[in-house]
């Protein structure tokens, strides 16, 4: 950890409550525990209804209940959180006490997520996201939606290295994703319709045979279904992506609203998804890499999902905010050696790679499109690979490896010799990358040094 | 050397032999035993001409393999440049991989009890990446550590952030 010089920025003079311990919402055991404690009162409750024996039955429900209750209230009386200088640190545990410390200075990414339940008893979970290690995030689950909203102003105020009373940065929208548009790009989904199809079959089927045990079997499917249709509505619901001091604020989501803020310089490497069913439109999906949000393997990485669906030029323009001075179709790109097809007869045809001086961009796919954008300043490291038939053609592969997440840029089937060179330019091209890059604290940029204020 | 693995300002270093003398090991450890069993209990049950067959086999996969395993071990190199540590391997599949001192969030330094008894080390370098494959195999124990020690200072001085 790097020597605590902040301390006298956020000294006892600055107001924010430096270091008062704070509890989390009284309500929190009941947003947290409704879903265990609805199956059990449904499955005792089942029980007794089918077997009379409603005394015993209500007995067990209600004690289990009552425990559960007992141990979440238990835990929430255990649990305190207090903004110490440039720390947040979360006591927590009943029997075995554990202290997080959440390093501001190191925040990827601040998150306001509020499920249906805790919405309903206004509440919120704060999540933070820290670079490195699996479990590096911190979270608080659940507090006021006023107080999130708050606390969240302040954490990345602090973490920017501005007063911390500063309050909220105000924020513009870039991006509104308009309703029809999401509908239509859900519609023309191939994954849509590879669950969707089969499901409706199944339904008419087990309607037609009146065997709704049929149904039964295939729930998994049908759950499939409703996430990449339905669900997926849903959960881009409303989609707002705006612009503010504090960076990038995604809000989005119907049922379970989601908001994201992404500090300046956090995106370490971006995709533009073209689906073929889209060409016609001229529609892309943005997904981005942010240390800290790539280890969790949910369904389509919905929380690296920058915008769900954009005109190409739109997404373009919101690429050019989170990488100033970029101009990703000037790239200069090269197709790949004549001989590859011996490799990938059709494969080949979708892929190029090229680089300018702030960007390496490489592109793949023949039927569905992906662009892959890296900033040289963000690349972790190169690899350079080559198996036996490859070696046979003169080709290897080229790979920029970037924090887990969706994008993986990789530059395939390249002539070895012209490979070999990447390698080596681009180890050059991150190396002087990286001596341009920001500093952490991004409202730091002027005074102090910037480099003390690093890792 | 292939040119196309070889940056030319690089300082190649190879890693211990005794990389290959652990691997070998393991493998007659593992290989011989099995396949004597196998020759015993086919000469038993089937007749000598299939313990025969059996041994043969055994043999000639043996001597292939150890001839891999040397060729393998030979293929490991790693030279650090002013910013960044190469570190190339692989006869068949062959791999190199830059990682940039700045880019280091720390070695790790492991060996197992056999490598132990055989005196080397594997010196693991994690980036923000997982994808990031910077293993240096065969090291003795002081090569090991003094590569350790000289990558945490250069990371240190060359440390950036995200």
């Amino acid at each position: 950890m790097a020597i605590d010089q902040d301390a006298a920025v956020s000294g006892p003079g600055v107001p924010g409550g430096n270091a008062v311990p704070r509890r989390l919402h009284p309500l929190t055991p009941v947003a947290r525990g409704w879903k265990a404690m609805a199956l059990v009162i449904a499955v005792f409750g089942q029980h007794a209804a089918r077997t009379n024996e409603t005394r015993l039955g209500a007995a067990v429900a209600g004690s289990v209940f009552v425990a559960a209750l007992l141990w979440g209230l238990l835990s929430w009386a255990f649990t305190v959180y207090r903004i110490e200088a440039d720390d947040l640190r979360i006591d927590s545990g009943v029997l075995f006490r554990r202290t997080r410390h959440v390093h501001l200075g190191r925040l990827q990414a601040v998150d306001v997520v509020r499920p249906f339940i805790a919405r309903l008893l206004g509440l919120a979970e704060l999540k933070l996201q820290v670079a490195g290690g699996d479990s590096a995030e911190g979270s608080l689950a659940y507090v006021r939606e006023a107080d999130a909203q708050a606390l969240r102003a302040e954490l990345l105020a602090r973490a920017a290295g501005v007063r911390p009373d500063a309050g909220e940065a105000p924020e513009r929208p870039l991006v509104v994703v308009p309703m029809p548009v999401l509908i239509g790009s859900v519609l023309l989904s191939f994954g849509t319709w590879m669950f969707l199809v089969p499901s409706f079959v199944l339904i008419g089927f087990a309607i037609g045979t009146h065997s709704s045990a049929l149904l039964l079997g295939f729930i998994p499917l049908l759950i499939a279904a409703w996430q990449f249709s339905v669900g997926r509505v849903l959960r881009y619901f409303d989609f707002t992506l705006s612009e503010s001091a504090d960076g990038l604020r995604l809000a989005h989501g119907l049922i379970e609203h989601r908001h994201q803020t992404v500090p300046p310089g956090r995106v370490q490497a971006v995709r533009l998804v073209q689906p073929l069913l889209w060409r016609p439109k001229g529609w892309v999906r943005v997904e981005v890499n942010i240390a800290g949000y790539g280890h969790r393997e949910d369904n389509e990485h919905q929380e690296s999902t920058l915008l769900p669906v954009a005109p190409r030029a739109v997404a373009l323009g919101v690429l050019g905010r989170i990488l100033p001075d970029v101009d990703v179709d000037a790239v200069p790109l090269t197709p790949v050696p004549k001989r590859a097809r011996w490799h990938s007869p059709v494969r080949r045809l979708g892929m190029r790679c090229g680089a300018d001086d702030k960007v390496f961009v490489a592109r793949r796919g023949v039927l569905r499109r992906e662009t892959d954008v890296i900033p040289h300043a963000k690349v972790q490291s190169v690899r350079r690979t080559q198996g036996p038939f490859e070696r046979l053609l003169g080709l290897a592969t080229v790979h920029l490896d970037s924090t887990p997440g969706p994008v993986h840029v990789t530059a395939s089937l390249r002539d070895s010799v012209e490979a070999a060179r990447l390698v080596d330019e681009q180890a050059e091209r991150s190396r002087i990358g990286r001596r341009g890059e920001g500093p952490h604290r991004w409202s730091a940029a002027s005074g102090g040094s910037p480099e003390g204020n690093r890792r | 050397m292939d040119h196309a693995l070889a940056p030319p300002e690089a300082a190649w270093h190879p890693v211990s032999e005794q990389l290959f003398r652990v691997r070998r090991f393991v493998l007659l450890v593992v290989a011989v035993p099995l396949g004597v069993a196998g020759a015993v209990v086919g000469g038993i049950f089937v007749g000598t001409w299939l313990a025969g067959l059996i041994g043969g086999l055994l043999a000639v996969v043996l001597v292939w393999a150890v001839v891999a395993l040397r060729r393998n071990q030979r293929s490991w190199r790693y030279a650090e440049r002013a910013d960044d540590l190469l570190i190339a391997h692989g006869v068949m599949w062959r791999r190199l991989v830059v990682v940039p001192y700045g880019r280091m969030q720390f070695v790790d330094v492991t060996a197992g009890p056999v490598e132990r008894r055989f005196g080397i080390a594997k010196i693991k370098l994690h980036t923000a990446s997982a994808a990031t494959d910077a293993v240096v195999r065969g090291l003795p124990p002081e090569e090991a550590a003094r590569l350790r020690d000289r990558l945490a200072e250069r990371g240190e001085a060359r440390s950036a952030g995200l």
